[in-house]
């Protein structure tokens, strides 16, 4: 069934992504955020129909954080909110649906993670199954490096295959201002084997933010709005060992479902965190050489967790916005090994 | 500007799981040395076992055992263990497909070094010398050249079955509050509470946390406030928590503090509980070495009229 009402991405911003942000609180590193996208288009916060956000509780530590973060938002006197435990291209997706149904004609949708005052590799283990895999504390890097080993032993990749996908991404986030690996980084020793430094992604703390609106609405916004065609989102078992760690069925569905293999797209903004997870999405998408992946350095970049995949929906609509892309494809990911993915497919009006 | 400030925090738990029927016999079985995994309607066998098909979302509970011994389908050197990992030395994280089984389990492999360990290498389990039920019953893997052993059937049925486990969690942070929650805690130091202006609306808000939520702006302006305040609301707590040394019945109330447009929270004392109203007039009570005021008491002062503290209720 064809969407009822075009929706589109029609502004994107994104804060500078650091190491350390110890001076501000979740709520002063995403306000400038909230600011620069609502500035884009005009709205004042009171003039949003809903809004939606994905944050988790496990990087700051503290139960219940976003509420914190709402302040930033103007949520008094009462707005019509969401959240979701997950990465903001999930706030987007339910925003997506939200203005679907005809509820709401605007929705800002932000993400954002502080991960500097935790460690992100045991932070995440939390997100394992907790009976058999949890209480073995394998942390994010040991799983994608179980990941990267099965690609090296089908014969999908090697270690310089791995380590070109790294430069590659880090020489593109040489034009991306907010970036935070950018130009050329050693690969340096292993972290877990077959995965070395450079495999893997920076530690950031960082927020980002997008405005959707629905039908005339996006083009009283924007002069070019990125139209979301398609958008899906599929899940794999959570048993690792279930799996076929070298493929991902579920992205290929979730892309298929969205449209995205109707016409070839010319740009894709994939959330790899580590080097082996492109090899993996490639296939799974079928890119050919001839697409732009990942302009913006993609999570090998900066990797603010929560954020990183509603960033590459944000990447993929700017460049839509400054018409350096007519048809893209943008990819989110949860969850250890690519377990959940989510493929949303942006066009540009014909010029 | 003073310095950002940061503290230690620990987020600790001991979380209590109760298991489902297959999950029950497989980690009951690990405490007896027996590995089960679970047959699905087409015939495959999962270990670990799960009690819904992952492909049709059937149920599942046919109980099976298989070999400790199996194969390794994919490994990953790790030669800096991390907190709470199955070995203290470097080991492999492995992903092991038993002998009978159709998937694979993720463990630690005990071997030397990374060029002892290869894909399709012969592992079997190495026992926990004490077992509860868990799946560190299973200590680790280990390299193994010998032949399958024959396994005696076993259906997954046992005397005193495990029906939960204890899984303890603990994070470290190092925690920071940002600018502006950073300046509130330095000024309080000194004994004073500063709070933080909106540009915007003007209103006053302590303790500040840099944004207005009414107005969505940050906020920077710093404003003293107090050190009296009018109790706005309040209530009686009659219930002890656990290592807290003030005696129940205690008040606890909300407090605006004189400049201040939102309530803070404090105890109050120096008053019988059953005499504390709203429009109590109120002041901090700070004691040797306290970082915050302990408790308010009230002031003396005649009972601030309704009017003046309901938009702050």
């Amino acid at each position: 069934m064809p969407p009822i009402r075009d929706i589109a991405v029609v502004a994107f911003a994104q804060s500078d992504h650091l190491r350390t942000t110890d001076e501000l609180s979740e709520v002063e590193m995403l306000i400038p955020v909230l600011h620069a996208v609502l500035d884009q288009t005009g709205l004042k916060t009171s003039d949003i129909g809903f809004t939606c956000s994905g944050s988790t509780d496990y990087l700051a530590g503290r139960a219940f954080s976003f509420t914190m973060a709402l302040d930033g938002v103007g949520a008094w006197p009462p707005i019509s909110e969401s959240h979701v435990e997950m990465d903001g291209a999930w706030a987007l997706y339910e925003a997506w649906t939200k203005l679907l149904t005809g509820d709401a004609d605007t929705a800002l949708v932000y993400g954002y993670g502080k991960s500097s005052p935790g460690s992100v590799r045991d932070v995440l283990t939390r997100q394992l199954d907790p009976y058999y895999v949890a209480p073995l504390w394998p942390d994010s890097v040991a799983l994608a490096a179980l990941q990267a080993q099965a690609l090296i032993d089908a014969g999908e990749t090697d270690e310089p295959a791995l380590a070109g996908v790294a430069s590659r991404s880090r020489a593109s986030a040489v034009t991306n201002s907010h970036a935070q690996l950018r130009g050329s980084v050693d690969q340096g020793g292993y972290l877990v084997r077959p995965l070395r430094v450079g495999d893997c992604p920076p530690v950031s703390d960082g927020a980002a933010a997008v405005i959707l609106a629905a039908g005339e609405r996006a083009r009283e916004l924007c002069e070019r709005p990125a139209w979301i065609r398609g958008i899906d989102h599929r899940i794999e078992a959570h048993g690792l060992g279930v799996r076929d760690l070298t493929d991902s069925p579920s992205t290929r569905l979730a892309a298929e479902r969205a449209g995205a293999f109707e016409r070839p797209v010319d740009t894709a903004e994939l959330h790899t965190p580590f080097t082996s997870q492109e090899v993996v999405l490639r296939k799974a998408l079928r890119l050919g050489e001839e697409v732009r992946v990942n302009p913006s350095g993609g999570a090998l970049a900066a990797n603010p967790i929560m954020a990183a995949g509603l960033i590459r929906i944000g990447e993929a609509a700017a460049r839509v916005h400054r018409g350096e892309s007519d048809r893209a494809l943008a990819h989110a990911t949860s969850g250890p090994c690519l377990q959940q993915n989510l493929v949303a497919v942006l066009e540009g009006d014909p010029r | 500007m003073p310095e950002v400030l940061k503290a230690p925090l620990v987020v600790e738990f001991p979380f209590t799981r109760s298991l489902g029927p297959v999950q029950s016999a497989f980690l009951t079985g690990l405490r007896e040395r027996v590995v089960l995994g679970v047959k699905t309607a087409d015939g495959r066998t999962l270990v670990p076992p799960v009690e819904y098909d992952p492909v049709t979302a059937e149920d599942l509970g046919e109980l099976v055992e298989v070999a400790p011994t199996g194969t390794v389908t994919t490994w990953a050197w790790n030669h800096q263990p991390r907190r709470g990992q199955p070995l203290d030395t470097p080991f492999a994280w492995v992903l092991v497909r038993l002998d009978g089984a159709d998937t694979a389990l993720l463990h630690a492999l005990d071997a030397p070094d990374p060029d002892a360990v290869r894909t399709g290498m012969r592992v079997r389990v190495r026992w926990a010398a004490q077992r509860a039920g868990a799946i560190t019953d299973i200590a680790c893997f280990e390299p193994y050249d010998g032949d399958r052993p024959e396994i005696a059937g076993h259906d997954g049925r046992f005397e005193d079955m495990v029906t939960g486990i204890v899984a303890p969690a603990r994070l470290d942070y190092v925690y920071s509050p940002g600018r502006a929650q950073s300046a509130y805690i330095d000024s309080l130091s000194s004994r004073r509470t500063v709070g933080e202006r909106c540009p915007s609306c003007h209103k006053v808000y302590v303790p500040p946390r840099g944004a207005c939520p009414t107005c969505g702006v940050m906020t920077s302006e710093q404003v003293e406030v107090g050190p009296r305040g009018t109790v706005t609301t309040y209530c009686i707590v009659n219930i002890k928590a656990r290592n807290l040394d003030i005696e129940v019945p205690y008040v606890y109330a909300h407090i605006a503090l004189d400049g201040a447009d939102l309530a803070l929270h404090g105890r109050i004392g120096g008053i019988p509980y059953d005499q504390v109203r709203m429009g109590l007039r109120v002041e901090p009570v700070w004691t040797e070495g306290g970082r915050h005021p302990d408790h308010y008491r009230p002031t003396g002062e005649p009972d601030a009229e309704y009017e003046t503290y309901k938009e702050l209720l």
